[in-house]
C-alpha cells in the first residue's frame, strides 16, 4: 500500500519530447515498475512517435482513451504549464504532478479557480514529484535512495525531501510514499491533504513533515494532526534565520507582514503534539524515537 | 522586482487610476524644471528609494516656493536615507519625485495581494491610511476590511462599492472609489503584480479619491511577458551581490554573518543556514545554485561569496540527485583552484555518485574539511570560521 501513486498507476507524461520530461520519464521507466507505468506522452505536434516506445498522443483526452492513463507528469516549459495542468483536469485523469519550477501565480488562481468542483487532484507545481518506493517513481527524484518501508514523508523542499528520505533510509526504515508538494504559494495538494492520505494508509506507519516559511499552511495542517492523526508525526521547519521580506528561493518562502515565520510555525507544531527538530541532520533520528 | 511610486503611478496613470500630477526628477535643476511645469503654489518633494516608512525618515517634504523646491531637492538628494525597511544602513536617495500639492481631506489604505489560504486576488482596504498598516492588522484587524476576487469576473461593483462604505468614504464619492479600485485591481491582475499598494489612498477637500501613494512589486516569474516593466529595473537599487548572482541565474541573498554557504535547492539552502546558526554561526548567505549547476556556475558562486569582506569559512552542502556529486566535486575544485581559496572550506556530499565525488575532493591536493552529514559539517565550518579548525 502507499498513496497517490502505486505499481498499477498508468502514467502519461506532458512534455515528454523536452529534455527535461525525456531524461526524467526515462529514469522513471528505469525504476521499478516503471516500463509497466509509463503508458503515453503527449505533444500536440509529435502524435504517432514515439519515445523510449512510449506512444505520443496530440492530447492527454486521446492518451486516456488509449492507454488508460490515470495519472500525469508536468514538464512543460512555464509560460504553458498552467494550460497542461488544465488539459489534464478536463481529461479527468485521477492526479496531475506539475514539476515545472516559476508559472505565474496570475495563471495558477485561474487553473485553481477552474479546477474548482473538479475531481483531479493536482501536486505541485515546482515540486520533485512523488514516489512510491519499489513500485513506481514519478518526478524528479533520485530512486536509488529510496527503500521500501512504513514512514510517509511529506515536504514543500526538493532536496530536503531527499535528505529525509536519505536518513531513513539510512536508520535501516523504509519509505511508504515521499511526497513533495513544492514552493509555490498558489498550489495544489497542502500538507493536510497529503497527511490525511498518509493517516488513511494502512502501510504508513508514522510521517515526516517538512515545511518553511510563508503562508500558514503547516499551522492548518498542525490543527488538524492535533485533532485527528492516529499517526506520529514528527517535524522540521526550514527557514529559521530568514531575513523578513526576501524571497528564499521558492516563490513561497517569504515572511511577510511579520506572518509565516519558522518559530511561529514550530511552536503551533509543538503544541499540536508534532515533535519537531532545528536540526535538520536528526529527522531521521528524532523520527525513529517516536515509532 | 520592484519599481519606483513615480514608475507605480505611471502605470496607475495607464489604467485610469488617479495619481497627483506629477515629474522624475535625477538632479536639483530637474526637480525645479518640474515644479515650474507642473505649476501651482505647493509642491511634495519625494524620495525615490525602493522602501516605505520614507516620510517618517525625512525624504518626503512640502514645499511652498520654487526656491523652497530647490533647497529640499538639494536637501533629500544624495541623503542616507534611513527607514524600518532599508535597515540601519540606509539608502541614498538618487532620484525624485516632484508632485503638486494636495488638500487631504482624509487617509485611507487599499491593496491588492495574492491571499494563499483562498488562493485567489484579494483587496483589502482600511479607514486607518498613512500609517503602518502591519501595526493596524496587528492592534485592530477589525478596521481591515477584504474582498475576494473571481479571476474571471474581476472586481464586481457591488464588491467594490461595499468596501468603499465599509472603510467610511462618503456616499458622494462611493462611484469615484469604485473606478479606483477596479482600476488597482486591473493594474495587479493584467500586470502581473505580487503586490498593489496604495498608502494613503486620499479623498481631498474639493471631493476627489486620489492614489497619493503607489507601491508595485512584479511576480518575477511573470516578467517574460512584461518586457515593459522589466525595462523600469532600477538596479542601484538592488544588493550587487543579489544583481551578479542573477546573471548566473543564481539564486543568492546577502546576509550579515561571515560563512558562507553554496547549496542546492532552497529547502536545503535555508536548512544549511539555520544549522549553521544552531551551532553558534552566522550565515552569509543565501546560496541555492539549483539543479543544474555547472563548474562555471560553481565558480561564478564562489566568487560572488568571496567578494563579502567579512567572510571566514565556506560551507558546500549537496545532496545530489539529478545533480551528481562528482560533477559538484570538479566544480569545487576548479572554482577553487580559479578564485585562489584563502578561508577554510567544508564540503558535505550526499547522494548520487558521492564516492566518486568525494575522491575527486580528497585527490585535489586542496585543504578541504569534508563533513560526514549537515549537522557535522555546520560544527566543522562554525568551528574553522573561529579559527579552531
Amino acid at each position: 500500500m502507499s498513496i497517490l501513486i502505486d505499481k498499477d498507476t498508468k502514467v502519461v507524461t506532458q512534455g515528454i519530447t523536452g529534455k527535461t520530461g525525456q531524461f526524467h520519464t526515462k529514469m522513471g521507466l528505469e525504476y521499478a515498475n516503471g516500463k509497466n507505468c509509463y503508458v503515453a506522452g503527449v505533444n500536440p505536434k509529435k502524435p504517432g512517435e514515439k519515445f523510449e516506445g512510449i506512444p505520443i498522443f496530440a492530447t492527454v483526452k486521446e492518451a486516456k482513451a488509449e492507454t488508460g492513463a490515470n495519472v500525469s507528469v508536468i514538464y512543460v516549459p512555464p509560460p504553458f504549464a498552467a494550460a497542461a495542468i488544465d488539459e489534464a483536469v478536463d481529461a479527468d485523469l485521477d492526479l496531475v504532478i506539475c514539476i515545472t519550477e516559476g508559472i505565474p501565480v496570475r495563471d495558477m488562481i485561474r487553473t485553481k479557480a477552474k479546477m474548482k468542483g473538479r475531481r483531479t487532484l493536482l501536486l505541485g507545481p515546482n515540486c520533485p514529484g512523488t514516489i512510491t518506493p519499489g513500485e513506481l517513481k514519478i518526478g524528479i527524484m533520485p530512486g536509488h535512495i529510496h527503500r521500501p518501508g512504513r514512514i510517509g514523508i511529506v515536504s514543500r523542499s526538493g532536496t530536503l525531501t531527499y535528505e529525509a528520505v536519505g536518513q531513513v533510509t539510512a536508520l535501516g526504515l523504509g519509505q511508504s510514499s515521499a511526497v513533495g508538494i513544492g514552493g509555490d504559494p498558489v498550489n495544489g495538494l497542502k500538507h493536510i491533504d497529503v497527511l490525511k492520505m498518509f493517516n488513511d494508509d494502512p502501510a504508513t506507519e508514522a510521517v515526516i513533515m517538512i515545511g518553511e516559511i510563508g503562508g500558514s499552511d503547516e499551522e492548518t495542517a498542525a490543527e488538524w494532526v492535533k485533532k485527528n492523526m492516529k499517526k506520529p508525526v514528527v517535524g522540521f521547519i526550514a527557514g529559521l534565520t530568514a531575513p523578513p521580506g526576501k524571497r528564499m528561493g521558492h516563490a513561497g518562502a517569504i515572511i511577510s507582514g511579520g506572518k509565516g515565520t519558522a518559530q511561529e510555525k514550530l511552536s503551533v507544531m509543538e503544541a499540536c503534539g508534532i515533535k519537531v527538530t532545528r536540526n535538520p541532520a536528526e529527522m531521521g533520528k528524532l523520527l525513529k524515537s517516536v515509532l | 522586482m520592484n519599481i519606483h511610486e513615480y514608475q507605480g503611478k505611471q502605470v496607475f496613470r495607464k489604467f485610469g487610476v488617479v495619481t497627483p500630477r506629477g515629474e522624475p526628477a535625477m538632479s536639483v535643476d530637474e526637480a525645479v524644471a518640474a515644479a515650474r511645469k507642473l505649476g501651482g503654489n505647493v509642491w511634495v518633494v519625494k524620495a525615490q528609494i525602493h522602501a516605505g516608512g520614507r516620510g517618517k525618515g525625512g525624504g518626503v517634504k512640502v514645499a511652498k516656493s520654487i526656491d523652497e523646491v530647490r533647497d529640499l531637492a538639494k536637501k533629500i538628494l544624495g541623503m542616507t536615507l534611513v527607514t524600518h525597511q532599508t535597515g540601519p544602513q540606509g539608502r541614498v536617495v538618487k532620484r525624485l519625485l516632484i508632485e503638486e500639492g494636495a488638500s487631504i481631506a482624509k487617509e485611507y489604505y487599499l491593496a491588492v495581494v495574492v491571499d494563499r489560504v483562498l488562493q485567489r486576488a484579494v483587496m483589502m482596504a482600511s479607514s486607518e491610511g498613512g500609517v503602518n498598516i502591519e501595526e493596524v492588522a496587528e492592534k485592530t484587524p477589525q478596521l481591515i476590511h477584504k474582498v475576494a476576487i473571481d479571476p474571471f469576473k474581476g472586481l464586481q461593483d457591488a464588491d467594490a462599492d461595499e468596501l468603499a462604505r465599509k472603510i467610511g468614504i462618503p456616499a458622494n464619492l462611493i462611484a469615484q472609489a469604485r473606478e479606483l479600485f477596479k482600476g488597482i485591481y486591473r493594474v495587479f491582475d493584467e500586470m502581473d503584480c505580487s503586490l498593489c499598494e496604495v498608502n494613503p489612498l486620499i479623498t481631498t477637500n474639493d471631493g476627489r479619491v486620489v492614489a497619493l501613494d503607489a507601491k508595485l512589486n512584479f511576480d518575477s516569474n511573470a516578467l517574460f511577458r512584461h518586457p515593459d516593466v522589466v525595462e523600469l529595473r532600477d538596479l542601484e537599487e538592488e544588493d550587487p551581490a543579489e544583481v551578479e548572482a542573477s546573471k548566473y541565474d543564481l539564486n543568492y541573498i546577502q546576509l550579515d554573518g561571515d560563512i558562507g554557504c553554496l547549496v542546492n535547492g532552497a529547502g536545503l539552502a535555508m536548512a544549511t543556514m539555520d544549522t549553521i546558526k544552531l551551532f553558534g554561526g552566522n550565515p552569509a548567505n543565501f546560496l541555492d545554485v539549483g539543479g543544474g549547476a555547472t563548474t562555471e556556475k560553481v565558480t561564478e558562486a564562489f566568487k560572488i561569496m568571496l567578494r563579502n569582506p567579512k567572510l571566514k569559512a565556506i560551507l558546500v552542502n549537496i545532496f545530489g540527485g539529478i545533480m551528481k556529486c562528482d560533477v559538484i566535486a570538479s566544480g569545487v575544485v576548479a572554482a577553487a583552484k580559479q578564485v585562489g581559496l584563502k578561508v577554510p572550506l567544508v564540503v558535505r556530499l550526499e547522494g548520487t555518485n558521492v564516492d566518486l565525488g568525494k575522491k575527486i575532493l580528497a585527490e585535489s591536493g586542496l585543504p578541504i574539511i569534508s563533513g560526514n552529514d549537515m549537522g557535522d559539517a555546520a560544527q566543522k565550518v562554525v568551528a574553522a570560521a573561529k579559527g579552531k579548525q
